[in-house]
């Protein structure tokens, strides 16, 4: 007798412990191998673009806030670049080298929770990802001196930032930039050589140079295909052609070299605010700008390397105090492009790590 | 895939895990011991000190979600007075925006944390209930003379260091 068999569909998420958010996707099962896979998102749709409209230039800082919760800094960094860009303001050098040292320390703290959250979906339930909170914890508490928040800082602002560092600021951020690499190596003994992490992570999920340069991805994930693309070093904006930094790359693209491209790119993001930390020169940290704001009728896109790749915002200018248009180009939602390609035909119980391993942020897939 | 041990890098993390089972606690027992918050905390809930206000309401405007609702007048002399001046802490996101467009420096953020009330409308409050008496803890945030009269923040980096 012939047996009768049938796919299967299996909606992972929205509640989930390892979607990272509010995200869902739907797979068709033939057995345990991924046949099909639709993402469905939106359940976290703020329509921030829309509400963005209506506000005025250095209102909507406070909304860039809430697009990738775990970065903050970065997105308030990208909008101010191409508010400058579009209103041609330069904000002077004490600024920009507090935003580098705010965007590397955002960066860190992105790429923790990265590789945290990575060994969580592993199945490592919970373990490795509060070491990581507990490093997070301590750059949380920089920015809650700089800034009196610990998760929205609405901190950089057109043409500068908002305040300038207190004093006990660069000891602080001394003490904690020298023991990081210590924590960091902790962390690799703690899991980089572990038997199961390698079997599951070597040779899977294996993204090639060239799908991941035609999915425009961005980021630990092109680079972990080994495509040396950074915007910091290909269009440096800021201050960055100042300081010598490595671009980390991966070779095989699979999970494993995603991993270790985040964990690289902590000890170059150490680096340079080692150097930030020596070169900061004294003097203004808000360049002069009108009471109002109303930058000239034109375009203009500014984007950044944020932790997660290019993050970039689109503006459109009408002359009037608020943007025609606002659009932002999110990382996250970009690379999630690739999942398909990716999670097709591999085991259910390889998608979640694959998935982990793109690190996307919902709060700005839907935003 | 090759491996070229088994078990070794499994106990190598257990060795970490052994090692950081026997540390302190970093974490606090609140509410029993508290940390020092920032200097610069921005709770939600505004300070406000009325003698120095001159009723522009350019905080009302500088609001991105417009929680502060303000109606002014002027009184026999001319000089505008507030009459209304309402915070709607359920809708503010405590961004400091307010605090920063004021000219006369007579509005500050607080640096209350503990601000859960019963009923909704608890949350709207008056300007009497933001006006500056010797109860309120107004904060640092963009306020230098505040900030420097403050405790310093408990760092994790530091160790840790109780208050009480
Ligand atoms: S802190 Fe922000 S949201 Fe709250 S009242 Fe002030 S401007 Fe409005
Ligand atoms: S901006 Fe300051 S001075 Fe003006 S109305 Fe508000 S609190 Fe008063």
């Amino acid at each position: 007798m012939a047996l009768k068999t049938e796919t299967f569909i299996l909606n992972a998420g929205p509640q989930h412990p390892s979607t990272h958010g509010v995200f869902r996707m739907r797979l068709t099962l033939d057995g345990e191998v991924i046949q099909d896979v639709e993402p469905v998102f939106g359940y976290l749709h703020r329509g921030i673009e829309k509400l963005a409209e209506g506000l005025t230039y250095p209102q909507d800082i406070v909304f860039t806030d809430r697009l990738d919760y775990l970065a903050s800094m970065t997105n308030n960094q990208a909008y101010v670049v191409a508010v400058e860009k579009l209103a041609g303001i330069q904000a002077p050098e004490r600024a920009e080298y507090l935003r580098v040292i705010m965007a590397e320390l955002m960066r860190i703290s992105s790429h923790l929770m990265a590789v945290g959250f990575l060994l969580n979906d592993l199945g490592a339930f919970l373990t490795p990802l509060l070491y990581m909170y507990r490093e997070r914890e301590k750059i949380l508490d920089l920015f809650d001196m700089v800034c009196g928040q610990r998760l929205t800082y609405n901190y950089m602002r057109i043409g500068g930032v908002s305040q300038d560092i207190p004093e006990e600021f660069i000891p602080a951020l001394k003490k904690y930039i020298d023991s990081l690499p210590g924590f960091i190596n902790e962390y690799e003994q703690l899991l980089a050589t572990n038997e199961i992490v390698l079997i599951r992570t070597k040779n899977v999920g294996i993204l090639t140079k060239e799908s991941a340069i035609n999915y425009s991805a961005a980021g630990p994930v092109l680079r972990g295909s080994g495509v040396k693309w950074d915007i910091r070093k290909a269009d440096p904006y800021s201050v960055y052609e100042r300081f010598k930094f490595e671009v980390p790359v991966g070779s095989v693209g699979d999970i494993y070299d995603r991993y270790r491209v985040r964990i690289e790119e902590m000890h170059q993001s150490i680096a340079i605010i080692r150097q930030a930390m020596e070169q900061l020169p004294q003097g203004e940290i808000q360049a002069k700008i009108p009471k109002v704001l109303r930058p000239p009728k034109g375009e203009a896109y500014g984007h950044i390397e944020g932790p997660k790749g290019e993050l970039g915002f689109y503006l459109v200018s009408d002359g009037s105090t608020n943007p025609y248009r606002l659009h932002v180009r999110p990382p996250s939602l970009i690379n999630l492009t690739a999942l398909k390609e990716l999670l097709v035909g591999v085991k259910i119980a390889d998608a979640m790590a694959i998935f982990g391993s793109i690190d996307i942020c919902v709060g700005e897939v839907d935003r | 895939m090759k491996l070229k041990s088994y078990g070794e890098g499994i106990a190598k993390g257990m060795l970490v895990t052994m090692k950081n089972a026997i540390r302190d606690p970093i974490t606090t027992q609140y509410p029993e011991k508290r940390l020092n918050i920032s200097r610069r905390s921005r709770g939600n809930q505004l300070v406000w000190n009325k003698t120095a206000c001159i009723s522009c309401s350019m905080c009302a405007r500088a609001c991105p979600v417009n929680c502060i609702t303000m109606v002014t007048s002027r009184d026999e002399n001319k000089k505008l007075q507030m009459d209304k001046m309402d915070v709607d802490t359920g809708v503010c996101i405590s961004c400091g925006l307010c605090v920063e467009a004021c000219p006369q420096k007579c509005l500050f953020m607080s640096r209350d944390y503990e601000k859960a009330v019963y009923s909704r409308k608890k949350l709207k409050l008056t300007k009497e209930d933001i006006l500056m008496t010797d109860s309120s803890k107004p904060s640092g945030y963009y306020s230098p003379e505040n900030e420097t009269k403050l405790p310093k923040q408990t760092l994790l980096i530091d160790g840790k260091k109780w208050d009480k």
